[in-house]
């Protein structure tokens, strides 16, 4: 088997044993990158010189007997992430001329251990988007079948994974945007609780949604990444100082006396058949190893899309007004005036989804219409928070479609955007509520594009989600499937 | 028709922090353009705010000084606008929960005193500024983004400029009291916005106010104030309305110019900061503030009063400010002498700083150095006209005052004979005026006493001549 097609763990190992170097597995995935990348465009910078750099410092940290869980291994990130002395756009023409200087904690992290960053991928635009087609740098394919989009916003990461173009690569979820792309590209993609992983140096969406997470070839492999990243930040007010359990001694658990909820308002008539199909097996599956199930009930369910886009859009509407041309980013040339300077720079530098997102924030923040819509949303948040509430109080976790449908065509929706937006259907509620997700590989449409399943638990209840997950990867098969490249 | 003014004030208090509001950037003024930033204070893409709890313990100070309720839960709100000095495109503020409510300050009014109600106090953070360059273009100087500032928001309860400066002093005297403002105005350490209007006296409906911005001298404040009533009143008598707006004040022509109008009204468009968490306030906290709060000016002053049985002019002179009340109270307790302390602090200390043109920060005479001098004259050691020329001594040349009067031999003489020797070779000398004072005319014992102090080079004790020269007077 290539380097390039193993796990973060399957290398680990090989590198403590001295049987492979930082430096050839990374080689392994620059050369890949460059044979696949053309038809993929999961990369927006490709980071080759450093990389080799990186893996050369991490190999002389090896031999010295300093060997951290990451030390050597090459990961991507997705270009949200700070990264210092490195290009960050965010798949905008906004910062195609940005170099950050400073790192993202997630990425600060996992640099400490020796991990190496082979480069930034690509994903929508100011992670606006269900498809990542909303790029700046073009669309990212999904590479079981490139007609189809890879999912988003996170496309780029969880495309480079099918790719086998790195062994795992972080993204952010805000409404779906880490599971549904693992989804759509067979993949494991963890959104940890709000507050679990810090925020500092990921440039904002939507900050009382936004989380960081990995996306990985396994279970485990997740377990590992989140183990890296989580914890308090005392640069993130909202990063929670509570201690990182062991998530990877956590995933041998098992699920058996687990009480799994079914919640009746994700499992709808108009389901795509094969989704409902991999559902039911993975039901079965469960059922298989030991675990109960019963019918729950989130009442809310249906509001979740309208109060996101409520309250995602008023946060970016102002995260974004930094992005003017005055200090950094994209300017406009030849203008008049001050006004004119700012007008004509976020004309320019903005796509159009993200304009249309900022438009909608700011009207719904705006006087008169705060209370019929920003505050309306934000009641309607509790509510749904409250569902969740509930429904915990009698399972340990609950089992739902990551979506509604496998993979679309690229160009399918994006003349509709309501349309695109109700892709996010089954992940949006649990942004909203705070709580923590996983989506797995549970199947495959009757075209051979991948289905996930979508694992849902407790505030800070990775660990349940995370034995639940790996219970079931190791009942089958489906993380094993690569995509033919 | 007469016209009863109406005026409130919005008073920005700089915080005497080391850090910025949302980072650890230093707060220092006058530092090379943009040094003192992090990419927090820079609004770089992924910089994230983190409340400096100083901050926080500094707004329940100055609400517990202004009579003003804590509010046990916190929310920042994001204030929406675009403009090149503030670089998230926000300000971070409080709204519709400010940590202070309705509190409020007594000021004097003539022999009365009067109540001005607070409406609230909130935390937020000051912007940048933009520095014009001679070609035409401008810079952005972020130093100053992300200071925390207090905003004390009174009601509209003045009706003179007076009372408006009165209110000022009173609150500028708290905050500098309590060490959370460093009270330059110059710097804009503590400026002002003042609302004003002007309606018919007897009416119960307030006019159309003008918001006159950013005043940072108390003499402005007035000046500012008195013309934008005279203006008003004449626009109204001419005919003319009052139009709700932003004014400035030209301080070199008196003047209060419109800065701009009601159409570019902005829409703020405020929300809760997702990226900061509510600050809860618990009792204990407040309690904690409160027992750490230093003495207030109205509090010392009582205490100065019963404690020192100081005449109320000298308390109110003494508390005026934190540093010459400490200076004094310091120099009190090390003399026992409070009222000899008053009158020195009062008088030539004052006088000598006013002259020198220092603060008394800078005064080159410590407390207990006064002290020193003070007991030097209640011993009877030296004489008044002798502590003046030995305090001169200690402002110019340092040094303890027992030991410059020991080395310049200024101790005054007590010693009976030493004194005697001089009243009885003066009364030998003067006979005449001997006879005179024997034949009841009393007037001439000011003479002899001159003649001895005279005689004595000012050094004999004024008490013993005094006594030997009645004696020996009297035959």
């Amino acid at each position: 088997m290539e380097l390039y097609e193993q796990t973060i763990h399957d290398l680990q190992a090989q590198l403590q044993a001295r049987q492979v170097s930082s430096v050839e597995i990374t080689n392994s995935f620059l050369n890949r990158i460059e044979s696949t990348d053309q038809s993929i465009n999961a990369f927006i910078t490709v980071t080759k010189e450093q990389a080799l750099l990186d893996a050369a410092a991490a190999d002389q940290r090896i031999a010295a007997g300093d060997c951290a869980p990451l030390t050597g291994i090459p990961v991507a990130l997705k270009d949200i992430f700070l990264t210092e002395g490195v290009r960050t756009t965010c798949a905008s023409k906004m910062l195609d001329n940005f170099i950050a200087p400073y790192d993202a904690t997630a990425w600060a992290r996992i640099k400490s251990q020796g991990a190496v960053l082979l480069g930034k991928l690509n994903q929508d635009e100011f992670a606006m988007g269900s498809s990542c087609e909303n790029s700046a740098f073009g669309p990212t394919r999904n590479p079981w079948n490139r007609e189809h989009i890879p999912g988003g916003s996170s496309g780029g990461s969880a495309a480079a994974i099918a790719a086998q173009q790195a062994v795992a690569t972080l993204g952010t979820d805000t409404g779906g945007s880490i599971r549904q792309p693992a989804s759509h590209c067979g993949c494991v993609g963890l959104k940890p609780t709000y507050g679990r992983v810090s925020r500092y140096g990921v440039i904002a969406y939507a900050s009382s949604l936004d989380q960081v997470g990995p996306i990985t070839r396994d279970v485990t492999d997740a377990a590992l990444l989140l183990e890296a990243i989580a914890g308090h930040d005392p640069k993130d007010s909202t990063s929670v100082d509570c201690p990182v359990p062991n998530y990877t001694a956590a995933l041998k658990q098992g699920v058996k006396g687990l009480k799994i909820g079914l919640p009746k308002e994700y499992f709808i008539d108009g389901l795509d058949a094969d989704v409902q199909q991999a559902m039911d097996q993975a039901i079965a599956t469960y059922r298989r190893l030991g675990a109960e199930f019963v019918e729950v009930s989130l009442p809310h369910t249906n509001y979740a899309v309208a109060t996101y886009y409520l309250i995602a859009t008023a946060e970016a509407s102002s995260n974004l007004a930094r992005y003017e041309g005055v200090r950094f980013g994209h300017r406009a040339k030849d203008t008049a005036g001050l006004i004119d300077l700012m007008m004509q720079s976020r004309s320019e530098g903005f796509g159009a989804e993200v304009k249309r997102r900022i438009m909608l924030g700011t009207y719904a923040l705006s006087s008169g219409y705060y209370d019929a819509y920003y505050i309306k949303a934000q009641k309607v948040r509790t509510l749904i928070q409250q569902d969740f509430i509930e429904a915990f109080k009698s399972v340990d976790l609950l089992l739902t479609p990551v979506a509604p449908t496998p993979a679309f065509r690229i160009g399918e929706k994006t003349a509709d955007p309501l349309q695109m937006y109700l892709s996010d259907i089954f992940t949006i509620p649990v942004n909203l509520a705070g709580i923590c997700g996983i989506s797995v590989p549970a199947g495959a449409s009757s075209t051979g594009l991948p289905i996930g399943l979508q694992l849902l638990g407790r505030p800070f209840g990775e660990e349940t989600i995370l034995r639940a997950a790996f219970d079931f990867e190791q009942a089958t098969d489906w993380h094993t499937k690569k995509a033919a490249l | 028709m007469r016209f009863q003014p109406v005026i409130g004030l919005e008073v920005h208090v700089q915080l005497k922090t080391d850090s910025k509001i949302f980072c650890g950037c230093s707060t220092r003024f006058g530092a090379e353009p943009n040094l003192n930033t992090c990419p927090v204070c820079l609004a770089l893409p992924g910089a994230l705010p983190v409340l400096n709890q100083k901050v926080v313990e500094f707004a329940i100070m100055a609400g517990l000084a202004t009579n003003c309720s804590i509010s046990p839960t916190n929310i920042f709100a994001r204030k929406n606008y675009f403009y090149p000095d503030l670089p998230k495109g926000y300000q971070i503020s409080q709204f519709d929960l400010p940590i202070c409510l309705a509190g409020h300050l007594d000021i004097a009014v003539g022999d009365q005193t009067k109540r001005i109600g607070i409406t609230r106090i909130h935390m937020e953070e000051d912007a940048g500024k933009l520095v014009h360059g001679q070609d035409g273009g401008s810079g952005v100087d972020l130093n100053r983004a992300g200071t925390p500032l207090l905003e004390v928001v009174s009601e509209p309860d003045m009706r003179t400029a007076d009372e408006a400066v009165a209110y000022l002093k009173k609150l500028y005297q708290i905050v500098t009291y309590l060490g959370i403002c460093d009270g330059n105005m110059e710097e804009g350490s503590f400026r002002c916005d003042a609302n004003v209007s002007v309606m018919p006296v007897g009416s119960d409906t307030f006019g159309t106010r003008a918001e006159i911005k950013n005043v940072n001298s108390f003499k402005f404040v007035k000046a500012a104030i008195d013309y934008e009533i005279a203006r008003q009143i004449e626009l109204i008598e001419d005919g003319g309305k009052v139009v709700q707006e932003t004014r400035l004040f030209d301080p070199n022509k008196g003047v209060t110019r419109s800065m701009r109008g009601k159409e570019e009204a902005h829409d703020y468009r405020y929300f809760p900061d997702p990226d900061l968490v509510p600050v809860v306030i618990s009792d204990d906290w407040i309690k904690r503030v409160k027992r750490e709060l230093p003495e207030l000016p109205e509090v010392k002053f009582n205490r100065f009063l019963t404690e020192y049985s100081l005449p109320e002019y000298d308390a109110d002179v003494l508390t005026s400010s934190r540093t010459l009340a400490d200076y004094f109270e310091q120099c009190a307790q090390t003399c026992t002498n409070a009222k000899a302390a008053a009158n020195w602090v009062m008088g030539e200390l004052t006088r000598s700083l006013n002259d020198n043109g220092i603060s008394l920060e800078q005064c080159p005479v410590s407390p207990a150095q006064l002290a020193g001098l003070i007991r030097l004259i209640d011993g009877g050691t030296i004489s008044g006209t002798i502590a003046k020329k030995v305090f001169e001594e200690i402002w110019k040349n340092g040094g303890d005052a027992a030991a410059i009067v020991e080395q310049q031999g200024l101790a005054q003489v007590s010693d009976t004979g030493a004194i005697e020797a001089a009243i009885d070779q003066i009364m030998a000398a003067n006979m005449g005026q001997v006879e005179e004072y024997r034949g009841g005319k009393d007037k001439v014992f000011g003479f002899f006493v001159g003649q001895v102090m005279k005689a004595m080079k000012g050094k004999a004790n004024p008490a013993v001549v005094n006594d030997l020269l009645k004696q020996k007077l009297a035959g």
